[in-house]
Parts: structure tokens; sequence; C-alpha cells
């Protein structure tokens, strides 16, 4: 089989980029960071491959967290955004039908979570979840209102930015990631041991959506820009050596 | 200054944090807007091969089990056969997704999946891996997610072959990454973040 028929391995994951394992200002990781050196090795069928989910599986409120909890007629609290941008790989290609799963607080940073005890109240029309394919181009977009911060017992007097959870499943089990996006201008992300586990200002930056005035809905929505990169195959073009070498 | 390479850095991870079950298995945290959650049936027919139960906790340094973690899983079918879209040696068994998804027990943290006994997947230098299921493992504390493999104890021929259990430099931590057999067709594959059982993760 020609190169040109199978794509190389992924590239391998900038592990001075991505989070350590250990990160002690976040308390958890402490007992929960696995101590011995990873494992490498090249990628093969196992982590090249992936689930596949079809648009079909998407409900016409699946990404709008203003209704998609609410009672009919009424929406959640708080202020109301689109969130939007593309899921591409490191080679800068759009992924198209990657499953895009969301979490968050509402308005008042408080989570739909049995184990959650924040005193600020829940909101009887928002659930806090939703999901979405990305299309050819690897666009997706939902329509949500801004979480609030809150705070969470690891330090004394710690706060977490507003945030929203996203979970991402592309081509390759090798891709799949889980992470969190902020808001720009927001002054707790800096002071966050959870944005701290990263180590380079730019990956915080990279998390970080602006305002994009451009896809804002006059009178109804401010929107932010979020765009998700995740792992790419290495191209080989050349076949002079053993498949997979 | 020469050009600049082009590439894009991949997007930084997060820890999942406490509450991903209200993401990823909304209907298991009393949120039911999916009718459903995904990844809880691996079998929608009647499947080809060795039916299975995969079960396991996730502990932490101290031996706590992990109740907030999410488990998911992701293997080819009984033929060696992958039902993803970027599967081109043939068709996987349609009754058969080869993935699933837990948020373990609300109680005791532990997964349960139904599913089936793996085929051998190639390996790409030629041969074959020894059936493997690739496991993956999120949850608060875990700064990014955790990459493993679940081996199966009663393979020990292919495992002896295997080109990456081979390769793995502490022999003594091989068994880390096997299934033990509890019963017909029951396997426990017990995670261990840290401590003198850590299993080993894979940086693939
Ligand atoms: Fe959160």
């Amino acid at each position: 089989m020609s190169n040109t028929d199978r794509p190389g391995g992924y590239m391998p994951r900038d592990r001075d980029w991505q989070p350590a394992g250990l990160t002690p200002a976040y308390k958890t990781t402490i007992k929960r960071s696995p101590q011995a050196a990873l494992l490498s090795f090249p990628s093969t069928l196992s982590e090249e491959t992936s689930p596949v989910f079809g648009h079909g599986l998407i409900g016409a409120l699946d990404n709008d967290l203003i209704h998609n909890f609410a009672q009919s007629g009424e929406s959640a609290i708080g202020p109301r955004i689109i969130v939007h941008g593309r899921v591409l790989d490191e080679t800068g290609r759009g992924v198209p039908g990657a499953l895009i799963e969301v979490w968050q607080a509402n308005a008042g940073g408080r989570y739909r979570h049995k184990k959650e005890s924040y005193l600020a109240p829940l909101d009887p029309n928002f659930g806090g979840c939703g999901r979405t394919i990305t299309g050819e181009d690897g666009s997706y977009e939902f329509r949500t209102i801004q979480p609030g911060p809150y705070p969470w017992p690891n330090g004394m007097n710690d706060w977490r930015p507003a945030h929203i959870h996203f979970s991402i499943c592309g081509h390759g089990f090798a891709q799949r990631l889980i992470t969190q996006m902020y808001f720009e201008g927001d002054p707790h992300i800096r002071l966050c041991p959870i944005v701290n586990s990263l180590s380079d200002p730019a990956a915080v930056e990279a998390l970080t959506a602006p305002l994009d005035m451009h896809r804002t809905v006059p009178m109804d929505s401010r929107a932010y820009k979020f765009d998700i990169v995740l792992r790419g195959r290495r191209q080989t073009y050349f076949e002079n050596r053993a498949e997979g070498m | 200054m020469p050009q600049s390479l082009a590439y894009l850095k991949e997007t930084p991870s997060q820890t999942a944090g406490p509450y991903v079950h209200i993401g990823c298995t909304s209907n298991f945290s009393g949120i039911d807007i999916y009718g459903g959650d995904l990844g809880t049936a691996m079998k929608t027919g009647p499947v080809k091969g060795e039916e299975i139960v995969l079960r396991g906790t996730v502990y932490d340094g101290t031996g706590t089990p992990l109740r907030d973690a999410m488990i998911e899983i992701w293997q080819p079918d009984a033929a060696g056969l992958f039902a993803s879209a970027n599967e081109t040696r043939g068709q996987a068994d349609p009754n058969f997704t080869g993935w699933g998804r837990s948020p373990g027990d609300m109680n005791t943290g532990e997964f349960v999946f139904e599913t089936v006994k793996p085929g051998a997947v190639p390996w790409p230098g030629g041969g074959l891996q020894a059936p493997h299921i690739s496991v993956w493992v999120v949850a608060r504390g875990i700064n990014i997610g955790l990459q493993t493999r679940a081996y199966f104890e009663d393979e020990a021929e292919a495992n002896a072959k295997d080109p990456i259990l081979t390769r793995i430099e502490h022999q003594n931590r091989v068994p880390t990454l096997l299934a033990k057999k509890e019963g017909a067709g029951s396997y426990r594959f017990d995670i261990h973040l840290q401590g003198p059982h850590e299993t080993i993760f894979f940086d693939i």
C-alpha cells in the first residue's frame, strides 16, 4: 500500500506544551498523577481509528443550551452568547464529523449536579450541557448563556474563571481531548491553579476565546470564537521505508 | 529568519473536572435531554465472536476508588476490524460499535463494559499485536487524559510476541496491562494511577 493511500502516524504530543500530570498547586493532581514515565510508541490502527458519530445523532436543540432544558416558552437566565469556531488538525485541515460535547455552570456559577454545594441558585431552565458535530470544514457553533465564576475547594480562596468544558472526539482515538474554554479579559484566568497547570502563557492564550463582534446577533447575543486543534498525522509522500517505520 | 513552520499547536488539555458526567453522560447525571447516553451499548444486535464483560475500578495513589472519572474504551471486533471511517481492510461487524463510555458506578466507581473479545490488529512494522482494548481515563485531578491498554492474561502466546509488551523495560510492570480472568467471559482490569501497582500509561 502506498503512503498516499495511508497517511503516517500521529505526530507526537508536545508534552512541554500540554500540562504535566503533577501540578501541586492543583492539589488533586498529587495523588492522581502517574509517577512513572509514560511509555512512548508510534500510533497504530488502535489509535488511528475512532468511532463515527453521524449528524443524525444530534437533536434540533442539542446545541442550544438556552433552550434544550428549558420549559416550553422559557429560556435560561444570563448573558446570551454564541460560541463558534473550527476544529482543525495540526496541519491546518478542518476536521469534519467531530463530536463536540460541552458542559458548564449556569450564570451564577452553579452546576446542575448532586455533589455541587455552591450556594448560588440553580436555574430551573438550564441543564448545562450541549453537543454538536462539526461540518465539512470543521466548523461548529452553539448557543448558551455566559457561565459565572465559582469557588472551589483547593486553596482557601480559589475561584475558577468563567469557563466552558469541551470534549472532542475526532478521527483517531489518539486525538481524544478534553479541555476548557476561557473568556477574554477574565481576571481570574491568571489566578487559577488549573489554568496554571499550563507553563507556557501562549497555551493559556490558546484556551482564551476572544469576543467576536462580527458574529454577534444585534439585540440578541454576543459571540466568542474558539478554534480547537487536534493532533495531526504525518504526511509520508515518499515511500522508501518499510511501512510505519 | 527562515520561513515559519506553519503547523498549529494542539489545543492544550485541561482537567475534565468533577462534573464531566454532566457533559458526557448527561442521562446518568439526571439531565435527560438526549434520550440516553452515548457509549452505553457496544452491541446493537447479535455479534460475532466471544462476548465478554470487562470491569474494573480506577484507584488513586492512596488506594481510594475514583467515583468522578469517565472511562472510554475503543477496540476492534472479534475479527480485528474497527467500526471506523479509517478502517480500510474490510467491513467490521455491523452490530458492534467498538466504543464504550462509562461514568462508573455512582457508589463504587466500578466501570462495566459488555463487549466482545477483540481480534488481533496489525503492527505497523509487520506482524500482529496481541488482542487489546484501548482505554482512556479522565477525571478531576487528571490534567490530560490517560491512555492505556487492556491486554488479556489468557492470551499468553500472543502477549509473548507482542511488539509493545515485549519492549517494556520493566517487565515486572507488564501485569498492570493484563485483564485478569474472573470467570467464563468475565475480565477485571483495575487501573492504578499511582503506587506500587501503578498502571503503565502510554504516550502514543
Ligand atoms: Fe467547571
